[in-house]
C-alpha cells in the first residue's frame, strides 16, 4: 500500500446536455511513503485535475483514490497543496498567511508562532514576516506558499507546476530550495510539472500522462546520485538520456493531442476551475 | 501643496471667475443669477446663523441611516446571493426585476404609503442605494478566485466558514469601490426626496428658498449639497485606501 493509491481513475466533464468530456480514465498510480514523483504531459492532458481529485477539491467520476488505504474524502490537512499562482490571502502579511492554517487548527498560541519562525527561516524569508505579498516578488510569492503548507505538516505534499510562473532563475533556484526542504522535511510528493527537465531532475520516478483522455502511459525510474551537486547531475550523459526519453514520450503525446483538438475544434476541453 | 491644490481646482476657480464676470458686466441679469461673490456671501450668514447647518444636520441624518442600512443589507444579501443557491434563488428574480425601476417612478407610491416625514428620504435612499450595492456585492463574490477557497479548504476552513475568512475579505476591494458608486447616488437621492415637500433638509431649504425668490440662498444651497457630496465621497475614499491597504496598486 503506498501514500497515495490511485486506481481506475476517471474524470469527465459535462458540457451541455448531451455533450461530456473525458478529461482522464483508467489512470493507476502508486506513489510510495515519502517518494517523489512528478507527472508530466501535454497540456490539457488532466494532470492538474488528478492532482486536484488527490486533493480532494474535485470529484473521481470513477475509480477511487486511497490515501494511506483511505478514500479521499474532500480536502485534508494530510494533503498539503502549493499551486502555481501561489494563492496567498493577500490581505494577511507573510506571518499571518503562515499563520493560517495554524489558527484555523485552533495549535497553541506560542506553538503557532514558533513554527511560523520556524518556516519562514526555513524558506529564507526572515525578515519579510510583516510584508503584505504585494510587496514580494514571484519567487518570495511561492516560498510563503510553502511555508504556509509546510505549516500543518501535511504529510504528503501536492505541487501543482508550482514553479511555473517564475522567470527561469529563480525556478532553478527554487527546485533546489525544495529539494533541500525536502531533505529537511521527508515528505511523499506529488508534483506536476510540464518541464520534463524539471521533472527529472526533482523526482524518484516520473510519470508520463497521454493526451486527452489521459491516462498513465509510462513510469520512469529517475533516481540519481545528487552528491556532486544539481549543475554536474544536469550535465552528466547520464541524466541528458533519461530527459530525452521522457522527451519523445511527451512529445508524441503533444502531437496527439495537437491532432485532437485539430479534430474537435477547442471544444471539448475541460473547464479549468 | 497649496500649489498643487490650487492648479487642481483651477477648473473650478475659472468657472467661479467667469460666473461672477458674467452678471457683473450685464451679460446675465443678476435677476436670473446672483452674482458668485453674493452666493458665498449669502453661504457664510446662513452659516454663521446656524441656519444652513441645522438642514444639513438633518439632512445627513437621513442619508446616514438609508444609506447605513443599504450598505449593511445589500452587502449581506448580495454575496448570501453569491455563494449560497437558496438564496440566490429565492430573491434573483426579484432583484433582476427591480434593478431597472427607478426609485424615482415610486414616488408617488412611497409618499401614498408612508406621507412625507422622515421616513419617505430614509426609505427612498435606501431602495435607490440597495440594488446597486447588492449587484456589485454578488459580483465581486461571484469572482473570487477559486485557489484562494482551495487554499483555505486545504488549511482546515469548513466549506462554510470560507464565506467570512475568504470571500469577504478577497471581495472586499470590489464591494467597497461599488458602494462609492452608491454613496454619490444617494445624496442625488436625499435631494430629490427632499424636494417632494419635507419641511426640514438641505434639499427642501433649496426647494423653497427659490419659491420664495431667495436666489442666493439657493445657490447657496446647492453648493452646499455639492460640497457634502464631495466631502462625503473624500472621506469614504480615506477609509477605503486604509482598508485595502494590503491591495495591490495599479
Amino acid at each position: 500500500m503506498g501514500a497515495i493509491d490511485a486506481v481506475g481513475v476517471a474524470k469527465r466533464y459535462r458540457l451541455d446536455r448531451k455533450r461530456e468530456v473525458t478529461a482522464l480514465e483508467g489512470v493507476d498510480l502508486e506513489v510510495g511513503q515519502n517518494e517523489f514523483v512528478a507527472l508530466v504531459g501535454p497540456s490539457g492532458c488532466g494532470k492538474s485535475t488528478f492532482l486536484y481529485m488527490v486533493g480532494g477539491f474535485l470529484e473521481v467520476s470513477e475509480g477511487r483514490i486511497l490515501i494511506n488505504g483511505a478514500p479521499v474524502r474532500g480536502p485534508g490537512p494530510d494533503r498539503g497543496i502549493v499551486f502555481q499562482h501561489f494563492a496567498l490571502f493577500p490581505w494577511l502579511t507573510v506571518r499571518r498567511n503562515v499563520l493560517y492554517g495554524l489558527e484555523e487548527r485552533r495549535i497553541a498560541l506560542d506553538e503557532r508562532h514558533r513554527i511560523a519562525r520556524e518556516l519562514i527561516a526555513l524558506v529564507g524569508l526572515a525578515g519579510f514576516e510583516e510584508a503584505y505579498p504585494k510587496q514580494l516578488s514571484g519567487g518570495m510569492k511561492q516560498r510563503v506558499a510553502i511555508a504556509r503548507t509546510l505549516a500543518l505538516d501535511p504529510e504528503i505534499l501536492l505541487m501543482d507546476e508550482p514553479f511555473g510562473a517564475l522567470d527561469a532563475q529563480t525556478r532553478e533556484m527554487m527546485q533546489e530550495e525544495l529539494l533541500r526542504i525536502w531533505g529537511v522535511r521527508k515528505k511523499t510528493v506529488l508534483f506536476v510539472t510540464h518541464d520534463v527537465r524539471e521533472a527529472v531532475y526533482l523526482a524518484d520516478r516520473v510519470a508520463v500522462m497521454t493526451a486527452r483522455p489521459g491516462k498513465i502511459k509510462a513510469l520512469i525510474d529517475t533516481r540519481h546520485d545528487r552528491s556532486q551537486g544539481a549543475v554536474a547531475l544536469m550535465a552528466s550523459p547520464e541524466f541528458a538520456r533519461r530527459a530525452n526519453e521522457i522527451w519523445e514520450l511527451v512529445r508524441e503525446e503533444a502531437l496527439a493531442a495537437q491532432r485532437l483538438e485539430a479534430r474537435s475544434g477547442d471544444l471539448g476541453r475541460p473547464s479549468q476551475p | 501643496m497649496w500649489l498643487a491644490a490650487c492648479a487642481r481646482y483651477a477648473p473650478l476657480l475659472l468657472v467661479a471667475a467667469g460666473w461672477e464676470l458674467a452678471v457683473l458686466s450685464g451679460a446675465i441679469s443678476p435677476n436670473f443669477l446672483p452674482r458668485f461673490s453674493a452666493v458665498i456671501e449669502t453661504l457664510w450668514e446662513l452659516l454663521r446663523s446656524f441656519e444652513l447647518p441645522g438642514e444639513v444636520g438633518i439632512s445627513l441624518l437621513r442619508q446616514s441611516i438609508g444609506f447605513g442600512l443599504a450598505v449593511v443589507f445589500g452587502v449581506a444579501v448580495g454575496v448570501a446571493m453569491a455563494r449560497l443557491r437558496l438564496v440566490d434563488r429565492a430573491l434573483r428574480p426579484l432583484v433582476t426585476l427591480c434593478y431597472p425601476v427607478p426609485v424615482v417612478a415610486l414616488f408617488p407610491v412611497l409618499v401614498l404609503m408612508v406621507g412625507l416625514d422622515d421616513r419617505l428620504q430614509v426609505i427612498v435612499i435606501l431602495l435607490g442605494s440597495i440594488l446597486p450595492t447588492i449587484v456589485s456585492s454578488f459580483n465581486a463574490a461571484r469572482g473570487v478566485d477559486q485557489y484562494l477557497i482551495w487554499s483555505a479548504r486545504n488549511l482546515g476552513t469548513s466549506s462554510r466558514r470560507t464565506l467570512w475568512k475568504i470571500v469577504i475579505p478577497a471581495a472586499l476591494p470590489e464591494i467597497l469601490s461599488g458602494i462609492r458608486t452608491s454613496l454619490a447616488f444617494s445624496f442625488v437621492l436625499l435631494v430629490a426626496a427632499e424636494q417632494l415637500g419635507a419641511d426640514r433638509g438641505i434639499g427642501a431649504f433649496a426647494l423653497r428658498a427659490g419659491q420664495n425668490g431667495f436666489y442666493p440662498g439657493m445657490f447657496a444651497a446647492i453648493l452646499t449639497i455639492g460640497l457634502m457630496g464631495f466631502a462625503a465621497d473624500r472621506i469614504y475614499l480615506a477609509l477605503m485606501r486604509w482598508m485595502l491597504r494590503w491591495q495591490e496598486q495599479e
